[in-house]
């Protein structure tokens, strides 16, 4: 039967060619290179580079930061976006922009930012140094960068849906009496849900594979102030492939678990609300038969 | 419990939503707000259930002050335009929300709230619908489940904005039926708004008209229907034809018609709007004693009446509607000059809008 809302048989097929092949190319195939040139010298290869002292130093420090940056910028981007989509108050578009600067500002210059305000030299860093807190090419200045450059994640996720769901809900529910943080435990979190896990996957992932911000303050002190991507890159400049390949595929394993438990929960989400439609319709049934 | 709303002002920026309105609602009855869009009532409901601040004013529940009251402390139900319904919750859920938020010392045991959201559901007919979540509802069934979760708590007032605005025609008359009864069983205070003429004038016990933050009439339906006090509230009220005339020592001149009024005794000459429905209008074909004259533009004979739109020499229409038989009776057809009586005319003195009306 001819649908009068397609394209002819050709175009369809060359447009969704044009996709795959696309996705291919740019997404499938650089992924499959890096785990095939982690693995191609055998298992054995693959996980000494992983247990090696320094990866495993590197792995470490790459969880400590994401462990802190996420919850930080969960509690602020919720926090943010509550306040940017529920009230109305001066300077409102000044912190809609100001949330948006670490995607505008290179990477790179994140970094530097960090130095000049807390390089040993400077009067907050010196003062800091005094006290015994090192900043910059330490632990701190990795966590500062990893948690600057991840801050908008959360709050951009979140904006534009709290603004579309509006807050008609939650005024409902304070009008049956319950307090503001009942509203939000049991009205506005499981609206938000599903943006929030986005928001907080987004946010995980570039926490552990930022480069730029942390490769300014880090100083690359092997061992020590190394995270995962700094680590494989400094493996790749030693022509160490199979170990920069490894240590990278463990980043890119990360990406595709944390895609994977998205989609599953999803699914089951789906299934819950098929069975509900499913009882409805029966319950339907069965009011309309009660019926003489 | 009744309700009293004293001068209260409310500004959005440089926009007036309510400026200094006062309203008594008796206890047990119920009250519509109708208006216009931007006319304020959703403000004024806004500002009873708590979810606005007035600027200015008092509003007190059964005499005691509650302007100050937090929205969860007043024991209002808000039942929400577009229901506002917990879409991540079943139906159940939804209605049990209000008991089980409460205090642990206050909130009801398990077995008692789900007695209690079973018997409401029950009375709002769709206990079969328990498991189901909003998204599977119809519209009437939303609205239905909305007002069932803002009874469970047993309010003290019941506030409805539009109730019935997003329902298609025949639900909607069916749900106003059915909102009119359940007022009648349970007897609680409550107040609706809406923009719908028709909708207020039928289930309310008082309408309240409003125009631009103003309260322009508070009265019983059938009594604002047949006594307007402003041209603003002849015009919201249902069609209506203008006839602009003069009056002078209450007499009514509208080019050679006359007629005596019984008020505007010491109008000296001024001009004046009359203001007659267009089932109040009678077709003739004698031009004696007629208000005014037109040439048959359109007839629509649907339904038990016959509307007929007349086209004047000025270019302006009227619009009479008249019985089938009537209109068998007169034989007329499109291009036809005919002439018009009215047998009822709400005359309004121009520089003196909100000025008493006078009917025939």
């Amino acid at each position: 039967m001819a649908n009068l809302t397609t394209e002819s048989r050709p175009v369809r097929y060359a447009l969704t060619g044009v996709a795959l092949v696309f996705l291919f190319l740019f997404l499938l195939l650089p992924l499959i290179g890096v785990f095939w040139e982690a693995l191609h010298k055998g298992w054995q290869l693959y996980l000494t580079a992983l247990v090696e002292p320094e990866a495993l130093s590197a792995i470490k420090l790459t969880l400590i930061s994401a462990a802190i940056a996420v919850p930080l910028n969960l509690v602020f981007g919720v926090a943010a976006a509550w306040a940017i989509a529920r009230f109305d108050f001066r300077g409102k578009s000044l912190l809609t922009t100001l949330i948006d600067l670490p995607f505008a500002v290179s990477p790179v210059v994140a970094g530097l930012m960090f130095i000049l305000l807390f390089g040993a030299n400077t009067v907050v860093g010196g003062w800091l140094q005094d006290h015994g807190l090192q900043v910059i090419f330490a632990v701190p200045g990795i966590v500062l960068a990893t948690v600057f450059v991840t801050f908008p994640f959360v709050a951009r996720e979140l904006i534009p849906l709290m603004q579309s769901q509006g807050a008609d809900e939650e005024q409902a529910a304070i009008v049956l009496g319950a307090s503001g943080w009942q509203t939000f435990r049991k009205v506005t979190l499981p609206n938000i849900k599903w943006g929030l896990l986005y928001g907080v996957i987004l946010t995980n992932a570039r926490a552990m594979g930022e480069f730029g911000a942390v490769s300014v303050v880090s100083g690359h002190i092997r061992g020590e102030t190394n995270t995962i991507p700094l680590h494989v890159e400094i493996l790749y400049n030693e022509y160490n492939f199979v170990g920069a390949f490894a240590c990278a595929s463990l980043l890119a394993l990360l990406a595709l678990v944390t895609l994977l438990v998205k989609s599953l929960v999803e699914w089951r989400l789906h299934r819950q609300q098929q069975a509900s439609t499913l009882r409805t319709a029966e319950a339907r049934l069965q009011a309309q038969a009660a019926q003489p | 419990m009744s309700i009293e709303i004293r001068n209260i002002r409310k500004q959005f920026g440089q926009f007036t939503a309510l400026d200094n309105v006062s309203l008594d609602v008796a206890s047990g009855e119920l009250l519509a707000l109708l208006g216009p869009s931007g006319c304020g009532k959703t403000t004024l409901l806004r500002i009873i259930a708590g979810l606005e601040k007035p600027d200015a004013g008092q509003v007190l529940f059964g005499g005691a002050d509650a302007t100050h009251t937090h929205v969860a402390e007043r024991q209002v139900g808000f039942v929400f335009q577009h229901y506002a319904l917990f879409r991540h919750m079943t139906v159940f859920d939804n209605v049990a929300f209000g008991l089980s938020v409460k205090p642990r010392r206050e909130r009801p045991s398990q077995e008692e709230i789900r007695e209690r959201v079973m018997k409401l559901l029950k009375m709002v007919q769709l206990d079969w619908l328990a498991d189901a979540y909003p998204g599977q509802l119809s519209g009437g069934q939303r609205q239905r489940i909305a007002l069932a979760r803002s009874l469970a708590v047993e309010p003290k007032v019941l506030l409805l904005d539009e109730p019935f605005g997003a329902l298609d025609a025949k639900v909607r008359k069916d749900l106003r039926r059915w909102l009119r009864d359940l007022h009648n069983d349970m007897h609680i205070t409550s107040v609706f708004v809406t923009h719908d003429q028709e909708e207020a004038l039928e289930v309310s016990d008082r309408v309240v008209v409003m125009d631009h933050g103003h309260i322009e009439q508070v009265g019983r339906p059938d009594d604002i229907y047949e006594h307007p006090a402003t041209p603003f509230v002849t015009q919201f009220l249902g069609d209506v034809n203008l006839f602009h005339g003069r009056v002078d020592a209450g007499q009514l001149t509208i080019g050679s018609y006359e007629q005596a009024l019984g008020q505007h005794q010491d109008a000296d000459g001024d001009a004046a709007v009359a203001y007659v429905r267009p089932h109040d209008l009678d077709l003739t074909l004698q031009a004696d004693g007629a208000l005014a004259q037109g040439r048959v533009e359109h007839i629509h004979a649907v339904g038990p009446v016959v509307r007929v739109e007349l086209r004047q020499a000025d270019g302006q229409t009227i619009e009479a509607a008249v019985s089938k038989e009537r209109f068998r009776g007169l034989g007329i057809v499109p291009g036809d000059t005919v002439y018009v009586t009215p047998r009822k005319l709400a005359v309004f003195l121009k520089d003196a809008p909100g000025q008493q009306d006078y009917v025939i």
